[in-house]
């Protein structure tokens, strides 16, 4: 179950997405993101719908593998559905006991739903064709002017890649260590919400000694290769815009446009 | 050489000025050895010096290594001291194939992280390419001199993809990206991992994985790496597979390769053994001098090669084999060669 989750994974294929510059895809999802919560009608959630598919198409990333990224957010999707269906006020459609279904309860539940999908999707879309070190790489690149500022923009770059590569990792140990204490009749799937918490301590300490050691080791591992901080690194892969790269701003800024236009032509109507 | 020697003296007074260094430390302890050190210092940073100018450089020289590690309570005082390494002469040429046995505590790992400068002598000194290791400010050519392969294949694999991991020494070093491209391409291919280029390291197996961190190295472009047990989380494939690896390195591009491990089967072919035992050397020699004592290495609770136990058994059994049978082959040989003078078995 646990190795189900693959949000934050790279994805290797031969795309144009893949081959893109990392900070149009930083930009790109950024907007894209805004986008969803400019939206306000089902035309635009369509819009945002097709654009998305059209981009998993040209990425050569399976469908389902993305759908499979869906999973491990079920449960925060299903909170924030049921929450706004039961508890927005307006005109009532159903009453069972102090529970009320609303219509515009309906809506925004329908809305919050979409777009959070939405959300997930295009965000792990963006970590399928990216390497952690072009992403870092973006980022730092991105975040660069905050240098002035005294930021430590590449160390927050190296962790954050760091962290992404040993997702897996861990997550594989996490399965172990439950695995281990279930031959030894560990249960954790049996008792009330407290007990269940309770009984993932013994999961945890074991997992959080394991990481500090391999935290130890991995720093080792890297100064041993010369790794000394940002300061004159150079890089196998330096971001460089191209055709390719205006062409892709070219398509967010249309998208954004289209949307836009979208928003106003419904407000109009 | 009097230029080199002003550099000395200043380097010196700035070790001695280091708050947070190993150096001061070591002469902390005692008021007389405080004068002895010194000495000593300047009378082996001189033998540097002579080594440039006449003799070959050595690419690893240990003179009388010692390593404590220093268990230091709350407040700080020293609660206990353990000493890991006690007292170690070791040097190897360039292009050699040197194994270092021990079992686990005996400090062999402690030397390997040594010549990385990942450890400071406590006493005594390192020199690796003839750099001292404690030339704060060449710690960078050491590292990049003398390479190390760790012992967990997880742990020392930074990048999602095989060949930005093995670019990452490279960049670190600030080689310029074509340089980088070609050292990333050349490196693969020595280790045999080329098809391998754009994968997921998560998705390797254990020897390929090592295999993918001895291209990191080599994309250094080092002229020696040490090997920290790189065999002992592989299954017997895998280590195979690393071992072979190594060895090839060791013939074909000339690295001086230093193994440690505990495991016998891979020294046999080593141009030099050392046995290592509660952090001194008990033995050295070629593999086949040291594998001729069984009867000591027994006594250290350590194996010796499957086809020396053999000989060695049938020998107290009064089969009377030569020392020194390493592989099945020789034992196959010094059987038949047995066989044919005594005609037959007794």
């Amino acid at each position: 179950m646990i190795r189900d989750i693959t949000i934050g994974q790279y994805y290797p294929a031969d795309s144009v997405l893949h081959k893109l510059d990392p900070r149009v895809k930083l930009v790109g999802t950024m907007a894209y993101i805004v986008s969803l919560f400019l939206v306000n009608n089902v035309f635009g959630y369509l819009a945002a719908a097709v654009f998305l598919l059209l981009v998993i198409k040209i990425s050569k990333v399976p469908f389902a593998f993305i759908v499979k990224g869906l999973k491990s957010v079920v449960i925060l999707l299903l909170f924030a559905v049921v929450f706004n269906i039961f508890l927005t006020p307006g005109e009532v459609l159903i009453r069972w006991g102090f529970l009320k279904v609303t219509k515009e309860g309906l809506r925004t539940a329908a809305f919050m739903g979409i777009r959070l999908i939405l959300l997930i999707m295009g965000s792990s879309i963006m970590t399928f064709t990216t390497t952690p070190n072009q992403l870092t790489d973006g980022l730092e690149s991105l975040l660069g002017p905050l240098k002035k500022l005294h930021v430590p923009v590449h160390e927050i770059a190296m962790m954050m890649s760091i962290a992404l590569r040993f997702i897996p990792i861990l997550l594989e140990e996490t399965d172990k260590i439950m695995k281990a204490q279930q031959a030894r009749c560990a249960d954790f799937e049996s008792g009330g919400l407290v007990q269940k918490a309770k009984s993932l301590i013994p999961i945890l300490v074991p997992l959080f000694v394991s990481a500090f050691r391999r935290a130890n080791d991995l720093a080792m591992a890297m100064e041993a290769r010369c790794y000394r901080g940002g300061e004159g690194r150079t890089k196998m892969k330096p971001l460089r815009y191209h055709k390719p790269e205006y062409k892709a701003y070219g398509v967010v800024v249309g998208y954004l446009a289209l949307l836009i236009g979208i928003n106003m032509a419904v407000s109009l109507l | 050489m009097i230029g080199g020697q002003d550099k000395l003296r200043k380097r010196q007074l700035r070790e001695e000025t280091a708050p947070e260094e190993t150096a001061p430390e070591k002469t902390a302890p005692g008021s007389t050895s405080s004068g002895s050190t010194s000495s000593g210092k300047r009378s082996s940073v001189r033998t540097v010096y002579r080594n440039e100018e006449s003799e070959p450089m050595k690419m690893i020289d240990i003179k009388k290594l010692i390593y404590e590690y220093t268990r230091r309570d709350d407040e700080g005082n020293i609660e206990s001291v353990n000493r890991a390494v006690d007292g170690v002469d070791l040097d190897i040429e360039k292009g050699d194939f040197v194994a270092i046995l021990g079992h686990n505590g005996s400090g062999k790992s402690t030397i390997a992280k040594h010549i990385n400068a990942i450890l400071m002598p406590t006493e005594g000194a390192v020199w690796v390419d003839g750099i001292d290791t404690r030339e704060e400010e060449r710690v960078w050519d050491v590292r990049q001199a003398a390479g190390m392969v760790f012992q967990n294949p997880d742990n020392q694999i930074i990048a999602t993809v095989v060949e930005e991991d093995v670019g990452f020494g490279p960049e670190n070093m600030g080689v310029p990206t074509e340089e980088i491209w070609k050292r990333v391409e050349q490196s693969l291919r020595a280790v045999g991992m080329i098809e391998y280029r754009y994968h997921s390291p998560n998705k390797l197996s254990g020897g390929q994985k090592q295999r993918v961190a001895i291209a990191g190295l080599m994309a250094m472009k080092p002229q020696c790496i040490v090997l920290d047990e790189p065999t002992a989380m592989l299954d017997p494939n895998g280590r195979r597979e690393v071992i072979k690896t190594v060895r090839e390195l060791n013939q074909k591009e000339g690295i001086t390769v230093l193994l440690i491990t505990h495991y016998m089967d891979e020294v046999t072919s080593a141009d030099k053994v050392i046995v290592m035992d509660e952090g001194k050397v008990v033995m050295q020699g070629t593999p086949r001098e040291v594998f001729s004592r069984v009867d000591e290495l027994k006594a250290r609770r350590l194996d010796v090669p499957q086809a020396t136990e053999l000989a060695w058994e049938l020998k107290k059994e009064g089969i009377n084999l030569p020392d020194g049978i390493l592989t099945v082959e020789d034992f196959g040989k010094a059987f038949e060669e047995y066989v044919n003078t005594n005609g037959g078995l007794k």
